[in-house]
């Protein structure tokens, strides 16, 4: 699977991580490749630690396990860093992206000393800035995009254009707040790489 | 003939709801159950908005669902249900109704483990237990399998030859709630496929009265049985029909069971539904490193092609087989009892190795594949003991 990116998602129940993760696989799918977005099952309930995953690559995906040893990890829920060992099998050569307001060094010390790329990204402020209201995943998936670079910058926009057009057809008023929400994400992921 | 396809991204519910909406049967009784709920939820939608015309029955139970599917294709009406795990259990004396009457009902199960303890995760506890139900049972490695076993679902259930129920399987979870490529077929293809239902009896039809499943005396009711042993023996070369009629419109071609790099392989694993994606990957990487591996991955569980199972396994070493259930026997899975039994009234005689793997959605990697082959080789090449009934990825007491 050297061909394959493959990218850990950590959240709480109800905070969208499978959504994050379901969302990545359509952009990823628009641009033309295989993709494979799913979420990891425990005692389902609101606010409990939830996985979820993506494979995306340029050959068909035949694995249907969950993934160890991630080139990239995203933690929706900064609070996941004190139970959660959310750099297990991450790579060195990789990336964590934490939706946190404190900087990488600030985090760095509870990551139970991972070498790696850490981004740290205010998916909270963002969201509350753009759209009045906590939706982090829109925000952390902009971030995930720009630290992966799993496709152009450009595709990336117009996809979600459409894909908000589609979504928010009855409610278009929406559609501005979401994109800026990306593009500020983005911006700020794109330089902390 | 050129193949038209629609390149999409879907889960493998949302794969199955396509294809029924697609093919748009007569009634569906449903009882929502986890992890196959989506699909009535689905379904229910499309009626609603108006793109399919099917009569939703939304019964209280899966006994009732199955009653309902009974009472409807006795009726003439095309018909089908969805479920998992204990919905399947609820639904037992009907089943074995459904095939007894030759009803040919299709039911999409979303393979999910029998309690207990309770858990809503894979394995295939539920479909295995429905093994000797009279039903025809084709398993999906994926979402696109899934879809494209549905649709030959129809045609191979309601051939004359055949007229029984079938089952079409996805692994719950890993391939119903996993978004994926796949592949879909224009609806007016799909449409054409599965053609018109015109039973030949059916019991709103003024002048010709039949009756259904009335009781049959002891003079009778072992004839009757014979009867359908022979309906399913007949499906092996309908399965087969359809499947090559299938690859005409589609490109995908499907048999009894997919050999992939069998041809010189010393060990293979035999294994069925999502598992075999992951065995198929690790099989490449084996290859790299010089170990003859293959994967037998079983499509068709019923009719069993015990024939055509030996003959794809008889130049080889050892044979790992793969259950997804635990059958409390003492002895094996019923692959590993009906493939040994297969192989031995073959004449095949090479190892083999029976393990049980994934049970209420343990994880099955492509480390646990190559520790398999491993054993397969140390057995083969060193003389290792190894039992003849294993458990692979079972955690240890500091592990837990």
């Amino acid at each position: 699977m050297n061909n394959t990116l493959e990218i850990r998602w950590h959240g709480r129940g109800g905070q969208g991580a499978k959504t994050a993760a379901l969302l990545l696989a359509d952009v990823a799918f628009m641009t033309g490749k295989n993709v494979q977005g799913f979420p990891e099952y425990g005692p389902e309930r609101m606010g409990a630690p939830i996985t979820a995953f993506n494979r995306i690559s340029q050959d068909p995906i035949r694995v249907h396990s969950n993934i160890y040893e991630p080139d990239f990890v995203a933690v929706v829920d900064e609070t996941l860093l004190a139970s959660v060992n959310v750099t297990d099998g991450l790579s060195e050569q990789g990336a964590i992206i934490i939706n946190t307001p404190k900087s990488a060094e600030e985090v760095r010390g509870q990551l139970r000393g991972y070498q790696g790329k850490v981004i740290t990204i205010d998916a909270r402020g963002i969201s509350e800035h753009t759209l009045g209201k906590n939706f982090p995943n829109t925000p952390m998936l902009a971030a995930v995009v720009a630290v992966t670079g799993v496709m152009k910058k450009d595709d990336f926009f117009k996809q979600m254009k459409d894909s908000f057009a589609h979504k928010f057809a009855k409610k278009p008023q929406v559609i501005d707040g979401n994109m800026k929400a990306l593009e500020m994400a983005y911006m700020v992921a794109e330089k902390a790489i | 003939m050129s193949v038209t396809s629609i390149r999409e991204r879907m889960s493998g519910n949302e794969a199955v709801a396509e294809a029924i909406r697609q093919v748009n049967p007569d009634v569906m009784p449903a009882f929502p159950i986890t992890p196959s709920t989506e699909i009535p939820q689905m379904v229910s939608s499309f009626i609603a908005g108006g793109k399919i015309d099917t009569e939703f029955i939304p019964v209280e139970s899966e006994h009732s669902a199955m009653s309902a599917a009974i009472g409807s294709e006795a009726a003439g009406a095309r018909t089908m249900t969805a479920t998992s795990s204990a919905g399947l259990a609820l639904m037992w004396e009907e089943l074995l109704l459904a095939a007894s009457n030759r009803l040919p009902i299709v039911l999409t199960l979303v393979n999910r483990t029998l309690s207990g303890p309770i858990n809503i995760n894979c394995d295939h506890s539920d479909g295995m237990g429905a093994r000797d139900t009279g039903w025809i049972q084709i398993y999906a490695e994926n979402n696109q399998e899934a879809y494209d076993n549905y649709i030959q679902a129809f045609p191979i259930a309601e051939d004359k030859r055949v007229h029984l129920p079938v089952m079409i399987c996805q692994d719950g979870f890993i391939t119903s709630h996993a978004v994926e490529n796949i592949l879909l077929l224009p609806d007016e293809q799909v449409k054409e496929f599965v053609g018109t239902y015109e039973p030949e009896e059916y019991l709103l039809q003024p002048g010709k009265p039949i009756a259904v499943g009335p009781y049959s005396i002891s003079a009778y009711a072992m004839e009757a049985k014979k009867a359908q042993a022979v309906a399913m023996e007949n499906a092996r070369e309908v399965i087969k029909e359809v499947a090559d009629r299938f690859a005409q419109m589609s490109g995908r071609q499907y048999g009894f069971f997919e050999s992939y790099r069998l041809e010189d392989a010393e060990y293979v694993m035999l294994i069925m539904g999502s598992a075999a994606g992951t065995a198929k990957q690790a099989v490449d990487e084996l290859r790299e490193s010089g170990v003859k591996a293959g994967v037998l991955k079983l499509r068709v569980f019923r009719p069993f092609p015990e024939k055509e199972i030996a003959e794809a396994l008889k130049n080889a070493k050892a044979v790992a087989i793969m259950d997804r259930v635990e059958s409390y026997n003492g002895n094996c899975g019923p692959l590993g009892s009906e493939v040994t039994a297969g192989l031995f009234r073959n004449k095949v005689f090479i190892d083999t190795v029976c393990y049980t793997y994934g049970l209420a959605g343990r994880d099955f990697t492509t480390d646990n594949v190559k520790e398999i082959f491993g054993e397969l080789q140390g057995l083969v090449c060193e003389g290792k003991q190894v039992p003849h009934n294993r458990y692979i990825g079972l955690r240890t007491r500091e592990e837990q």
